[in-house]
């Protein structure tokens, strides 16, 4: 009737290995409430957030009361902030983002992503208001966050919006600086950004998707690890296998709450994004499956394979587990969100240069990373062109998410608290790469053929 | 519906009888029991129908678990699809 060693082995992995549903986000389109007073519009993107997300917390917390497995997050994204306000005659978007700190605590969730514009062969007037509106609308809302789109495989890159986007992370700092620069931990950078991510800061509603839709983020680096720590020694066949096989367990589980939750709240199930999210707690980090693996501190030379193969293995496990697999997918490594990164980090041995290598191979890219407040918005800039082409060439998802935390120094700590965790300020090259960015224009898009 | 219901916590007397009291105030009908005692733990495991029961599942997975810490014992009640997604194909 029921085997006793399967339920202990789900309860062991919720109670021990950190198992969890990391979010469940409702992106919602907020095409319809374009009017030209930027006002209304605000009042109209409330009035339609707080209807349709009004029951999503709620349906979250039953869900996991009945399965008896925890939901860390429930949030909401939306269309790209710098779409629907296009129609605005304004020349800030701030009441926007208050509007949506609003809704978001009304709904009560933690995060609200879709302060967003992609700009990645050129900007609107709306997507240049946006980029301007940041720095003030993520200082003057708590639950906000914004991203983007720079670059993309297709279209180059906007190199123009790159050097802005280095000013506007400095000025997000800076606006934030009581806070380390939290305010940068909720603003991402990225080329070849998903329409359809549940993950936070990067999270928004595309154009393509949706009235209403419902986006499932598992997690799970504990259950891998513990997983891996049953095969030490053996060849890597056994440890793809062995990853291969957790991943779908998990995913079967995010599945399974997706289509649960969407079902109740009436909106169609979009995907489940298969991504192993560290958070900073000690036994849920993607460094110490790296470390299991067999390297002594993740950043020594091998780390790039050890995260390649993980990154592989977890998706091809998890893609028979789902009817649609989506967002990001793939293993996260937001240096301050991963006890195990953090003490990489500390150590030296994991370098920015080493972070770029790796975001060659996974999901997203130089996440969550703490750098000098005196780093100048032309070396961001340069960072986040350096990542974008890798997106670019790669035709894979890249981000930055870099946090230049006001007269902080290499060595010190910047705390962001809860799942934000803490990040060691790392070192950044002293060279300039001023002229460089100062040329602005496209970087062409790359050829798709002849690879080598 | 079916749920799995897992009771762990100090062997005494009478933990079954306090459990199955409790599932019967809520309309919950026992299917299955198996139970043992490893190193002076108790560890229990029901199936149980909650179709007819008198209160929503997240609220009597809830109230279980409430009653259960007020007698020192863990009642942790989860809905059966949970272990299925997760170890049969």
């Amino acid at each position: 009737m029921f085997n006793v060693k399967e339920i202990l082995a789900t309860q062991d992995m919720i109670d021990k290995r950190h198992l969890d549903i990391r979010t469940i986000t409702m992106g919602i389109s907020l095409l319809d409430c374009c009017h030209e007073d930027v006002n209304v519009c605000a009042q109209k993107i409330y009035d339609k957030i707080t209807r349709r997300a009004e029951k999503l917390v709620k349906t979250g917390e039953d869900i996991e009361w009945e399965f008896g497995i925890p939901i860390v997050n429930k949030r909401i994204s939306v269309t790209p902030i710098a779409i629907v306000g296009n129609t605005c005659n304004t020349d800030s978007y701030v009441p926007l983002a208050m509007a949506l700190d609003k809704a978001a605590k009304e709904c009560g969730v933690n995060f609200i992503g879709g302060f967003s514009a992609l700009v990645q062969k050129g900007a609107t007037k709306g997507d240049w208001i946006l980029m301007d509106s940041i720095p003030e609308a993520l200082a003057a809302t708590e639950r906000v966050c914004s991203s983007v789109n720079v670059g993309s495989t297709k279209a180059g890159i906007n190199m123009d919006a790159v050097a802005k986007m280095g000013q506007i992370i400095k000025k997000t700092a800076e606006l934030t600086a009581d806070n380390d620069g939290l305010g940068c931990a909720k603003l991402v950078v990225f080329a070849n950004a998903v329409e359809d991510n549940p993950f936070m800061a990067g999270a928004f509603h595309g154009v393509g998707e949706p009235e209403c839709v419902l986006n499932v983020g598992v997690s799970g680096p504990g259950v891998v690890h513990h997983a891996l720590q049953k095969v030490k020694g053996q060849p890597f066949d056994v440890v793809a296998e062995t990853i291969k096989k957790t991943a779908f367990r998990i995913t079967r589980m995010g599945q399974m709450v997706g289509v649960e939750a969407s079902s109740r709240l009436g909106v169609p199930f979009g995907i489940v994004d298969l991504s192993l999210a560290p958070t900073p707690a000690v036994g849920d980090s993607v460094a110490r499956i790296l470390e299991e693996m067999g390297l002594e501190v993740t950043g020594t030379h091998g780390t790039t394979a050890a995260l390649a193969l993980l990154n592989d293995a977890v998706k091809k496990g998890g893609v028979m587990a789902s009817n649609h697999v989506g967002g990001l997918s793939g293993a996260f490594i937001p240096v301050s969100e991963d006890e195990g990164m953090i003490a990489a980090a500390l150590s030296g041995t994991l370098t920015l240069d080493k972070l770029e290598a790796m975001t060659c191979v996974c999901s997203v890219g130089l996440d969550m990373i703490a750098v000098p407040g005196d780093t100048s918005a032309s070396t961001i800039s340069a960072i986040i062109a350096d990542e974008a082409a890798i997106g670019m060439v790669n035709t894979k998802t890249t981000a930055v998410r870099i946090i230049p935390a006001p007269g902080k120094k290499v060595g010190d700590m910047v705390e962001m608290g809860g799942l934000l965790g803490s990040a060691p300020v790392m070192p950044v090259h002293p060279e300039s790469s001023a002229d460089f960015i100062a040329r602005g224009g496209r970087i062409p898009a790359p050829l798709q053929s002849l690879k080598n | 519906m079916k749920a799995v219901v897992t009771v762990v916590g100090e062997d005494r007397v009478g933990i079954i009888a306090q459990v199955c009291t409790s599932l019967a105030k809520y309309n919950v009908n026992v299917l299955d029991i198996s139970q043992t005692v490893m190193q002076g733990f108790f560890t229990m495991m029901m199936v149980v129908d909650v179709s007819a029961a008198n209160v929503p599942v997240a609220q009597l997975a809830q109230e279980l678990d409430e009653q259960g810490k007020q007698i020192g014992l863990s009642i942790r009640l989860q809905r059966r699809d949970i272990f299925d997604a997760m170890h049969k194909i």
